[in-house]
């Protein structure tokens, strides 16, 4: 107890000798440029993630609507494999990991009574790189010889040998993502980790705030290795070494040993924030404290850990000794056991709760239900005998998009409309958002479902065209496609609505919200908590 | 450093703050060279498992301890192909021989410069299946070295190896596969220059 006096003292004394407690934004563009405001940084973040989930998604429309139909209509196939490859570029990179960056900045520091992030010049740095770096990839699209086109796992020779002339300029914006996302992440740790309000003790942290912190370990353990091996293809290019081509001595099968060391804790990434995202929110609606607090924080931490040991689940048929592929095998089913403890979890926070069903609710339902259809699928090929038919194919397609668009991108969706009204301090049109949840929920499955059926039925995906046998379940992809892409401008719809005349909202603003950021008003006020809260054991995790 | 309106943090934090960001920093170089690391830790694995099918250097033959194992008859099978962009000619005098483990057997490899130009060439050697790449010893072969050759001139290259005795019992036949690449672009001065020139 006298621990945390003693901090208290020590805080207000400072706080007293600045007071710097009415200090308020600059005006215009200087605010945003300069700003070293979490929840400002927050906010550029999400905005920016947003452009790129629409820029990514049209990339995505373009695709669907050349495989409306069977044949070549539209666009060439040398554009259409730009167009493969920038999607999952702009999505991976510019769309989710920003947004789960950006929902960071925003609630780390309210959620564990923090005045800011620990680095706050450093958070500005790191978000202002991202417009320069997706600039940079998007403008190749328009230069002669056109865009990245090898796919965004970028497999050597393709990307060495045999790349366009901009792969260079790729090259420097994956290196520039990767910084971002190393001091955004150093910056997550150091919050975490230094900035707690007394009392908020590790195992009371809320599971967004743990899944962040696991999140910012996987990424400062993995951006590195990707840096290092778009440096390795660099000096293949440009300075005469053969680090990946086969004349010189080096082996293009070793690119995909090192991408996918990096490329399976990155699809980890992807998804542990959402786990801590549904595991604030469906507590919240089902009115009970989440179910095994302890053993989310210990699943989350168990699949970080495993998630470098099954890399090569991504190569069975790259050629791999059977004792490999049985390693590999087995460690990939073995991950579903945290994740099983996870969505059980889940399914008991709702068991006999008082549940209502509000639009953050239901997208964090529709997240539960998805992500574990996705999860099976990944279960089916983990199995590397039977991986020999599916690899390479849309099932493949199918399985990534349900843990990546119904998975992550849901949860993100949810999150905007859980914290929305805490951030701008008014309520969402609830109508507006159910419209939207059901546009998605129907687009997202009449998109995918079907690819599942075509990838079985050996339907290879990032091609242009296909044989006949495929042409109805592409018709129907397409259809969802354009539903669910269109309902995003819904959203945005929802939420400018929201910010510019939706009903102010409580500071609890939900009947069964938990956490120190609905103990502040409304919209939460610029700077929050410089004086520590006193953190109470039912305002403590979720 | 100046302080960020608003943000009361205190000295010690601040000291927290700077410390756990130089360690997260090395952890960040320590990571970038550990991807480094992993491009010999590839290499030593792949010739310890024979991974990939890759086969050693240069065999030291010893007749002491090696005699051939007549109980048994390995099928090997030669295949050679030219990557794309090569055009020498590239082929094997036999496509195939009986061998019995232990044995020291020569086959002999022709490789031909159809163009006008000189060029220098690399074969690359990879054995199926891979387990018995490890077994695989060459004491004797081209792909030691690169072949330089003058517009039009053809070269003999005799290839001796010994399949080993210690070959698993369940393995019949072995597959030993040469590609050839085109890397006169290497011996250029202006690397740029001779890589653009490849890619072609």
């Amino acid at each position: 107890m006298s621990d945390i006096i003693d901090t208290r003292q020590e805080f207000t004394q400072d706080f007293d000798h600045d007071a710097h407690h009415d200090v308020q934004p600059d005006r215009g563009i200087v605010r945003w440029l300069l700003t070293t405001n979490h929840k400002d940084i927050g906010t550029l973040y999400l905005w920016f993630s947003f452009l790129m989930l629409l820029i990514g998604g049209s990339l995505a429309l373009v695709i669907r609507t050349e495989l409306f139909e069977p044949g070549l209509q539209f666009i060439e196939p040398a554009f259409f494999n730009q167009m493969t490859t920038n999607h999952g570029l702009i999505m991976v990179f510019g769309a989710i990991m920003p947004a789960f960056v950006g929902l960071a900045n925003w609630l780390l520091p309210m959620m564990v009574g923090a005045p800011d992030m620990a680095l706050p010049r450093m958070n500005n740095l790191s978000f202002w790189i991202l417009p320069f770096a997706f600039g940079l990839l998007i403008s190749t699209l328009f230069m002669e010889g056109g865009g990245p086109n090898f796919g965004w796992t970028f497999y050597a020779p393709l990307s060495t040998t045999y790349a366009p002339d901009t792969v260079t300029y790729f090259i420097l914006s994956i290196h520039m993502m990767g910084a971002s996302s190393i001091m955004g992440s150093i910056n997550i740790i150091a919050t975490i980790l230094n900035m707690r309000a007394p009392g908020m003790t590790l195992m009371k942290m809320p599971l967004f705030v743990w899944t962040w912190l696991i999140t910012a370990y996987l990424l400062l353990a993995v951006m590195p290795v990707l840096a290092g091996l778009v440096t390795m293809m660099l000096f293949d290019i440009h300075f005469g070494t053969s680090f990946f081509n086969a004349a010189g001595g080096g082996d293009p099968v070793m690119f995909q040993h090192i991408f996918w060391f990096f490329g399976h804790p990155e699809v980890y990434i992807m998804i542990l924030p959402a786990f801590g995202i549904v595991s604030q929110i469906i507590p919240t609606f089902a009115r009970k404290p989440l179910f095994g607090y302890d053993s989310m924080v210990y699943a989350t931490a168990s699949i970080a850990f495993l998630s470098f040991t099954v890399w090569a689940h991504h190569m069975f048929t790259v050629g791999m000794p059977l004792a490999g592929q049985l390693f590999f095998m087995y460690a990939t089913l073995l991950i579903a056991v945290p994740t099983g403890v996870k969505v059980f979890n889940w399914v008991s926070t709702m068991w006999r709760g008082a549940m209502t069903f509000e639009t953050p609710m239901l997208f964090s339902i529709a997240f539960v239900v998805l992500f574990t259809i996705g999860g099976f699928s990944g279960l089916m090929l983990a199995i590397a005998p039977a991986d020999y038919q599916y690899h390479d194919t849309y099932f493949v397609v199918a399985h990534f998009h349900y843990v990546l668009v119904p998975g992550a991108l849901f949860s993100i969706i949810a999150a905007v409309y859980y914290w929305l009204p805490k951030w701008c301090g008014r309520m969402y049109d609830e109508s507006l958002g159910k419209l939207h949840f059901w546009l998605s929920f129907i687009g997202v499955n009449v998109t995918f479902f079907p690819q599942h059926f075509s990838g079985l039925a050996g339907m290879p995906r990032r091609i242009p065209d296909y044989a006949l046998q495929f042409a109805d379940f592409n018709m129907v992809s397409s259809i969802g496609a354009f539903v669910f892409g269109f309902s995003q401008l819904l959203f945005l719809y929802v939420v400018i609505k929201t910010i510019k005349s939706g009903e102010p909202a409580t500071g609890r603003v939900w009947e069964g919200a938990h956490g120190l950021e609905w103990t502040l008003p409304s919209p939460a006020p610029y700077h929050t908590f410089t004086h520590p809260p006193r953190v109470v054991d039912a305002e403590a995790h979720s | 450093m100046g302080k960020p309106a608003g943000n009361p943090m205190t000295t010690a934090t601040r000291t927290r703050n700077a410390k756990i960001t130089w360690r997260l920093s090395l952890m960040v170089v320590g990571m970038f060279g550990f991807g480094f690391a992993l491009v010999p830790l590839y290499d030593l694995l792949c010739e310890v498992t024979g991974l990939g099918g890759k086969t050693g250097g240069a065999y030291a033959y010893e007749p002491a301890n090696t005699w051939p194992d007549t109980t048994r008859l390995i099928s090997v099978n030669f295949t050679t192909n030219t990557n794309a962009g090569m055009p020498w000619e590239f082929w094997a005098e036999k496509g195939g021989m009986r061998v019995h483990p232990g044995e020291l057997r020569q086959m002999n490899f022709f490789m031909r410069n159809t163009t006008r130009r000189r060029m220098i060439a690399q074969a690359v050697p990879s054995v199926v299946p891979a387990r018995a790449a490890e077994y695989f010893h060459k004491t004797e072969c081209f792909c030691f070295e690169q072949q330089v050759l003058e517009p039009g001139e053809l070269l003999e290259m005799p290839m001796r190896f010994i399949i080993d005795r210690r070959l698993p019992k369940n393995v019949q036949s072995v597959s030993l596969s040469y590609e050839l690449f085109d890397v006169t672009y290497l011996e250029a001065d202006d690397l740029v220059a001779g890589h653009e020139g490849h890619q072609e």
